[in-house]
């Protein structure tokens, strides 16, 4: 599978990791200098970012299509919330059993889908499915609101971190924190026995489970180490925003917005999330900035452009952006560099 | 009196149903050919909806008389779609070409809801209200027509891949494209010729399902996974399967309906599926491969 053979850590020279380095750096500093909806839209770039790393771990790393994964965001959000809500637990403690629930559906999907052979599109259906049994299923129960919505406590100029309460900016570093933490999981994981069994199943199914590797085990971990991380962009949702609908939650639109970043920064890499986050919010953001700005009103232009995207990207970069820019610009530094 | 009532509803339940089998029909056209998942149908289906709701304010045309023209308008632009973005897809990776048409079907949706906005839109005929007695039941007008017509264009189509030249070209393609290739068919034109053929059906399903729906931008989504659905309940690439499951699911989501809540009939369809994934995945029609 050419395309997804990506550009990772491992190809990323010193020069690299000084840029890398020094974005993380800039990312820290920037409220400094940002105003207050700038914050907003990074916060919203690295919350894409994070879940399109997460995503990127089952078809990035395992070679398994998911298009429902707005499934376990949901649940994270879900479960954090209620626990929040009906008994006062806070998202520190309430995200393990949320990051819990979501790994117990991603298993359900994951088993059933592996133990019955289902592969390709159906796989992919299965996953969809899922998805709408979710969305369809919490607009009746009306323990979380239903389809009315579900609504979290606001106090204005509240500060409790230990609640998740507080600023956009404690949101800001959160989101930061956590599209890190992803990075580095993912890099570790990706250079572990149980990494290298992933690109070995992914690229070669038949042979990895010749050489002894057990596929049903090694597809299963995907599963549950990305639906547990995307979990927590879930519980993130939840007490970002404070308000939760099944319609917006659970929907297939939500689930290819996920998608997204990996696809265009580059499938299979460790950059192309973020990279995909950092190129397709900010325009979809100046879009709608500049619509408004000539007084029209068009809902759906946003969704439109990230179609456009996808259509360019899989036609010219099938590959991603991240793989081709981390080409060119060592050539154009370092002409004569080996591998 | 409650049997009657049961009987009516399996089969406004079938009626509906049949509309269904002929939009999954024309992705299981498209599938079984091309080897591409169109996951754009549902939005193609709704874009025939539109079309049958514009020709229907502009000219008060009936949306049995819209459909042809829609069928003309979507095969046009499934063959362009073939032709110049989907042909290049069809030797990549399953995941790309599932990328390209969701990217198409996101383009499409969106499209729509910037030009007719969120608000439902329908179509006026004279017998909207019009119920028809058949033995103990009283079915709506519209639906025996959208049915009745369903079944018309679904028999033209089994006519066309069974007697035609084309149609047995096509299916040689199905079942070998490389012998194809040898015995000096073009593929390439096939192909496009297919997927024109699968939009034009799933095109005319939208204007008669205009006669029983609202015309929504949200429906295209849904009508893609209920295509899904019916498809893979039905057996992937078998073309009877396509209509048997639709009327199984139209009946079912009838039933569930009516017996459930209605917003609850999608999550019957759902199981349905993934109980048929999980026990017979080639689906009940379908060959084992």
């Amino acid at each position: 599978m050419i395309g997804l053979s990506g550009v990772g850590f491992s190809g990323v020279t010193g020069r690299g990791m000084v840029l890398l380095v020094l974005t993380a750096l800039g990312l820290a500093v920037a409220p400094l200098v940002a105003d207050r909806y700038l914050v907003s839209v990074l916060t919203t770039v690295l919350w894409f970012a994070y879940v399109g790393q997460a995503w990127n771990v089952m078809m990035g790393f395992s070679g398994l299509l998911s298009l429902g994964h707005a499934l376990y965001v949901g649940l994270g959000a879900y479960v954090s919330a209620a626990l929040f809500v009906h008994f006062g637990i806070g998202p520190w403690a309430g995200m393990i059993l949320a990051m819990l629930v979501a790994v117990a559906a991603g298993c359900i999907i994951g088993f059933l889908g592996f133990r019955f052979g289902v592969k390709g599109v159906h796989f992919a259906l299965l996953t969809i499915a899922f998805a709408e049994v979710a969305r369809i299923g919490f607009d009746h129960i009306t323990w979380v609101g239903g389809s009315g919505g579900f609504f979290l406590p606001v106090e204005a100029g509240a500060s409790d971190p230990l609640n998740l309460r507080g600023s956009p900016l404690l949101f800001y570093y959160v989101a930061l924190a956590l599209v890190l933490g992803a990075l580095v999981l993912s890099r570790v994981l990706l250079h572990s026995r149980l990494g290298y069994q992933w690109l070995a199943v992914r690229e070669e199914p038949d042979a990895a489970e010749a050489s002894g590797v057990d596929l049903f085990r090694a597809r299963m971990t995907a599963v549950a180490v990305s639906a547990a991380l995307t979990a927590l962009g879930g519980v993130f949702q939840a007490f970002y925003f404070n308000n939760l609908f099944p319609e917006q939650v659970f929907s297939m639109g939500r689930s290819i917005e996920i998608i997204l970043p990996a696809i265009v920064g580059g499938i299979g890499t460790l950059v192309g999330p973020i990279l995909g986050a950092f190129i397709l919010t900010p325009l979809g953001e100046l879009l709608t900035f500049l619509i408004e700005a000539g007084g029209l009103d068009l809902p759906g232009l946003k969704q439109l452009f990230y179609g456009v995207a996808l259509v360019v990207i899989v036609v010219f970069r099938p590959e991603g952006v991240w793989p081709w820019l981390a080409r060119r610009l060592r050539l154009v530094r370092q002409p004569g560099e080996g591998a | 009196m409650p049997i009657d009532y049961y009987l009516n509803i399996a089969a406004s339940g079938l009626l509906t149903g049949l509309v269904y089998g002929l939009a999954a029909l024309g992705l299981s056209v498209i599938f079984g050919v091309v080897r591409v998942v169109n996951f754009a149908h549902g939005e193609m289906m709704v874009a025939g909806m539109y079309g049958a709701v514009l020709l229907g304010g502009w000219w008060g045309l009936d949306p049995l008389l819209s459909a042809p023209v829609m069928a003309a308008l979507l095969f046009a632009s499934g063959w362009l779609l073939q032709r110049g973005l989907v042909n290049k897809f069809v030797e990549r990776p399953e995941h790309m070409q599932f990328i390209l048409l969701l990217g198409i079907a996101t383009i499409l949706v969106n499209a729509m809801l910037m030009l007719f906005g969120p608000d439902a839109r329908n179509v006026q005929v004279p017998y909207s209200f019009d119920t028809v007695e058949i033995g103990p039941m009283l079915l709506d007008a519209v639906r025996l027509r959208a049915g009745a017509a369903a079944i018309v264009v679904a028999a033209a189509l089994f006519a066309f891949f069974r007697f035609s030249r084309t149609g047995k070209a096509i299916r040689a393609c199905a079942d070998n494209p490389l012998g194809a290739r040898v015995v000096g068919l073009n593929i390439d034109r096939l192909y496009a010729l297919t997927f024109g053929i699968g939009a034009a059906v799933v095109g005319v399903a939208g204007a008669l399902m205009t006669l029983l729906v609202d015309a929504r931008p949200q429906l295209a989504p849904e009508y893609t996974l209920l295509s899904f659905i019916i498809v893979i309940v039905g057996g992937l690439g078998s073309l009877p399967g396509a209509l048997l499951g639709g009327v199984l699911i139209g009946m079912s989501e009838a039933l569930a309906g009516f017996l459930l809540t209605p917003s609850l009939k999608s999550l019957f369809s759902y199981g349905v599926l993934i109980v048929v994934l999980l026990l017979r995945p080639q689906g009940l029609l379908g060959k084992r491969s």
